[in-house]
């Protein structure tokens, strides 16, 4: 690629963005553009179209027809697809907008593998597709060419490369799980820097031509490869840097920070090439190392903007790709059609992909964690498609040089369209075959279908207890200097800080810390954060709201930089077995299975990507793990109480000295308010164990009777401006305090909060401790333990399901 | 994986451990070195709140039922040997133990023991059958909040009925065993990850 700008001359420059830009583009492009969008757009709705063909292949029909429009025209394709055009206008984009997507944890943790495939695999494919089409041009397969192993050479270098565009579109459809989408996407962009090393390594080979090639000219050539390619990836993460220094200190200008990160990603990918670098490795790295500390530190209107935006330039750039793609094909004066050479390398790179993938892949399960299969194997070996990257390259030959270059374009063409359209659409479908030849897919029954989901769930829960990948010295130490020094540096102190609140929430909601901060906002007298008694409700946005309103969204939107959705990496590798289920849906019949369908929560198996290019939707799986996460959350809470409060299940206390207890309390509840807390306070050193049967009794958790209270009635009680009727979901709990059983007047007007659920009062939480606050005299201790044994389980309490075993 | 760690645990216990429940030496000394992070009081053996620092878990629709099923009954503290003894249930199935020792009692990583693993996951009260409620449980847990009670007890109730042989409306563990026969649990159940 850096032979771009020293390939073309500034008057041949000159001349084909003259060509491109005023005589074509005025007309061509701007009917081309929209017209490309309609068509996209109609194809787009037809989903089953898409669900087949894919839409990279659709695309580049489209680019035939035009291109056929225009060449009727015109008699000549006047505009093309040229190195620079692509190189410089369409590529950018798309690779920023993978860089800044990528999932960072998935990818760091394969990065050996990707480097592997990316490298040696890509190696390989150059080496062993140029000497066996040489091979096979010596045997005479291919006629009389002018042409010699070098170029040859040159030839497999410019095709060996896996197109990153080309992967994305056709995965889309099928489905792959996370880590076979991370290898093979992430293999497509790094292979970038090894290709362009070969092709400027064997490029300058054929100007010296062979008698002039010794092992110093190949020593040079390796370590060019180095230099290239870490080089490349350094700028990137230099204007990485820089791009997130940035965003710190944009604070006044909100309104163009989003700007800033096209205008560096774009710088870093120029420069590169300035520099003689790899380029597409440059704003590779920068989009995947600037995405944490730029959601970090911009508005979430800045974020979201950026988001969309890059989808718009990606979306449109592979677009057009591709319809150029297909405009190309038609015209007269590339195209040189040699049967033997076409259909050599179509084998060659086919059976050469198979072997290095499947060699590469069989050392590599040697050392990996999780083993990559079998059919992960076929289904990487099948996905390695060539595209626009290939043919610019090809494009980019010097015809003086390499006199078959026509050749060598119209084969890659057709290599490009044999991959894009054909293997396209046999992609999915041999996926399924696989699939369905693996399991055996009969109808299951709703027994089974539930206890798969259960192991699944069982499973990953254990490997999660074993712990898995990325535990280990190195990941934690990284965590930790990142953390320091790195987010010190790079992330605004504001942002920081709610991070580590979060993180801190996150990891600290163990039970006893839940308890201190329920006695922390009783303390402080906030009704903001009520609980009811069956209910241990932590509800996270109520307490929260204020503090972390604007990252608040984040969590939902971000997916990756909170532990929660950082947890959906899927590090086992299948392929998702929902094809077959999706695909299947609309044949299952009865109710039941439809349901369980729909809503048994899908376990971390079956995540999909949600890397989409089309789909940029908030993953839906959020709000499973939301709901997981706040019911496991309560659950654990209610278990700590039931513990502390020494209530095994099932047990549950008489209305008796309930009431009495309440009438107790209606008289004692402005006093008790200041005696208990200092006992509140030093108490929460208690552990788990301690405390079980003798505060037991004391402990009603709720169990006793459900009770409704009365429906809220709007404008009862005083207003609260913060409370909002519809967001509580009432619950069936003990009555208030200040109401007893048989007489239901209301003396006290209950808040408009209190209403639906009641508030901490310091009264209760004298049961939570045990043992050492009485709010009433000393002699109440003595009670306690007198009262306990007499207390009788009545019903079940509800809520408490087995949670605590 | 510090060396801090692994001294902590003696040879012998490894040797133990191993005949016990099949792990390698290496799998074991990694399992310890997990077991040791995830012992966040340094005092040999963790408790609920250790693992429900795990994130994961959070998560986990059955995260919490499968912590307490590595807690021996009434216990709070499980040891190192207690955790290993768990985790042998997942070890993958490996085709060459099958011959090994026939009088040695079954392997804790059998098809059979893993099914009872799952079974007791159900089965709360221990009295070796899935009644209605507990099945209730369980699938509340593992669907989201939009399926109504009602749909979901149909659901149970048709779930017993694929299962129950002898009509007493309950699955016991022959029944299990029987309506899971063509799951593959070897695969289903077994970490994949342990060298």
């Amino acid at each position: 690629m850096t032979s771009v700008s020293s390939m073309v001359d500034p008057v041949i420059f000159k001349t084909t963005l003259n060509s491109l830009w005023t005589k074509a583009s005025a007309k061509s492009i701007t009917i081309t553009v929209p017209r490309t969008r309609l068509e996209t757009k109609v194809f787009e709705l037809d989903h089953r179209v898409t669900s087949v063909f894919p839409e990279s292949g659709l695309l580049i029909f489209i680019g035939f027809v035009l291109g056929g429009i225009v060449w009727g025209a015109n008699n000549v394709q006047t505009f093309t697809l040229t190195p620079t055009v692509f190189f410089f206008y369409l590529l950018p984009q798309i690779i920023l907008d993978t860089g800044y997507f990528m999932p960072n944890k998935l990818f760091f943790s394969n990065l050996g593998a990707i480097l592997i495939y990316a490298v040696i695999g890509t190696c390989w494919n150059a080496a062993a597709v140029g000497i066996s089409m040489w091979g096979c041009y010596l045997g005479g397969a291919m006629g009389d060419l002018n042409i010699g192993l070098l170029q040859f050479l040159l030839y497999g270098s410019l095709l060996s490369a896996v197109d990153p565009v080309a992967v994305i579109a056709v995965f889309e459809e099928v489905h792959v799980n996370e880590v076979l989408f991370i290898l093979v996407f992430g293999e497509s962009l790094l292979n970038d820097g090894v290709t362009v090393v070969l092709y400027n390594v064997c490029d300058a080979f054929v100007s010296l031509g062979a008698a002039n090639i010794d092992a110093v000219q190949i020593i040079r050539g390796i370590i060019s490869f180095f230099v290239v390619a870490f080089g490349g990836a350094l700028v990137g993460v230099v204007f990485a840097i820089l791009l997130s220094l940035l965003t710190r200190y944009t604070k006044n200008i909100q309104i163009i920070e989003a700007g800033f990160i096209f205008v560096l990603g774009y710088l870093s990918y120029l420069t590169a090439e300035m520099l003689s670098l790899s380029a597409i490795l440059s704003i590779t790295f920068c989009g995947v190392c600037c995405q944490k500390y730029i959601n970090a530190n911009m508005d979430e209107r800045s974020v979201i903007t950026v988001r969309y935006v890059m989808k718009v330039f990606a979306n449109g750039s592979e677009t057009m790709i591709f319809v150029f793609l297909g405009i190309t094909a038609i015209d007269k004066a590339i195209w040189v059609w040699n049967t033997g050479f076409i259909l050599l390398t179509i084998f060659f790179i086919l059976v050469y992909r198979v072997m290095g993938v499947f060699f590469l892949t069989w050392i590599l399960n040697k050392y990996r964690l999780v083993p990559i299969s079998l059919i992960d194997q076929v289904v990487m070996s099948y996905g390695g498609l060539r595209g626009a990257v290939a043919y610019g390259l090809a494009v980019m030959l010097n015809e003086k040089k390499i006199p078959e270059k026509n050749l060598m374009i119209s084969t890659t063409l057709i290599v490009i369209y044999f991959t894009v359209i054909l293997q396209g659409i046999t992609m999915k479908p041999l996926v399924q075959w696989l699939k369905v030849k693996r399991a055996e897919h009969s109808d299951l029954k709703l027994v089974e279908k539930v206890n798969n989901r259960a192991f699944e769930h069982l499973l990953c829960a254990v490997e999660d207890i074993c712990g898995q990948i990325g535990d280990n010295w190195w990941t934690r130490g990284w965590n930790r200097f990142e953390e320091k020094y790195i987010s010190w540096l790079l992330m605004k102190p504001k942002s920081r800080k709610t991070r580590d609140y979060l993180f801190g929430i996150f990891h600290k909601l163990n039970l006893e810390d839940a308890m201190n901060y329920v006695s922390e906002g009783e303390r402080r007298g906030s009704l903001a954060f009520l609980r009811g008694n069956d209910d241990a409700q932590v509800d996270f946005k109520k307490k929260f709201g204020k503090d972390i309103e604007d990252v608040m969204p984040d969590i939902m939107v971000d997916t990756e930089h909170v532990p929660m959705s950082s947890i959906l990496q899927d590090t086992i590798p299948s392929v998702s077995l929902d094809l077959h289920e999706q695909d299947s849906q609309g044949k299952m019949e009865g109710d039941a299975h439809n349901l369980l369908q729909q809503h048994l929560y899908r376990s971390r198996k079956q995540h999909h990507h949600k890397y989409s290019r089309s789909n940029f939707s908030i993953n839906q799986n959020e709000d499973e793990v939301q709901e997981i996460f706040q019911r496991t959350m309560r659950s654990r809470l209610e278990s700590f109480k039931s513990a502390k409060m020494g209530v095994a299940p099932g047990k549950i206390i008489t209305k008796h000295p309930q009431k009495e207890r309440q009438q107790k309390m209606a008289n004692g509840n402005p006093t008790n308010r200041s005696k208990s807390h200092p006992y509140g306070d030093e108490d929460f050193e208690f552990s788990v164990s301690e405390g079980d049967s003798a505060s037991g009794g004391e402990g009603a958790t709720a169990g006793g009777y459900s009770f409704r209270l009365p429906p809220y009635t709007v404008g009862a009680g005083i207003e609260n401006p913060a409370f909002m009727p519809e967001m509580d979901t009432p619950h069936p709990m003990r009555p208030p305090p200040w109401r007893s059983e048989p007489e239901m007047d209301v003396t006290v007007a209950p808040s408009q909060r209190a209403q639906r659920r009641l508030p901490w009062t310091p009264s209760q939480i004298h049961r939570l401790v045990p043992l050492r606050v009485s709010t009433r005299s000393e002699d109440s201790f003595v009670m306690a333990d007198v009262l306990s044994p007499e207390e009788e389980p009545k019903d079940p309490p509800p809520g408490q399901d087995g949670s605590r075993m | 994986m510090g060396s801090r760690a692994s001294s902590l645990l003696r040879e012998e216990d490894i040797e133990e451990i191993k005949k016990e429940t099949g792990f390698s030496h290496s799998q074991i000394t990694r399992l310890y070195s997990r077991f040791h992070s995830l012992d966040k009081g340094e005092n040999g053996a963790l408790s609920r709140e250790d693992f429900q620092r795990i994130p994961e878990l959070a998560i986990n629709p059955l995260g919490d039922r499968i912590i307490n099923a590595f807690f021996p009954e009434g216990e709070d503290q499980v040891n190192f040997r207690g955790f290993m003894r768990t985790l042998a249930h997942f070890r993958p199935v490996e085709d060459n133990e099958k011959n090994k020792d026939p009088d040695a009692g079954e392997p804790l990583n059998s098809r059979s023991n893993k099914l009872l693993f799952a079974f007791r996951l159900y089965d709360l009260d221990r009295d070796d059958k899935i009644s209605r409620d507990e099945l209730l449980q369980v699938l509340r847990m593992m669907v989201g909040v939009n399926i109504s009670d009602e749909q979901l007890g149909s659901i149970a109730d048709r779930t017993i009925q694929e299962a129950d042989t002898n009509g007493d409306m309950c699955i016991s563990f022959s029944e299990f065993i029987k309506v899971l026969e063509k799951v593959d649990v070897e695969q289903k159940m077994s970490i994949r990850f342990l060298h």
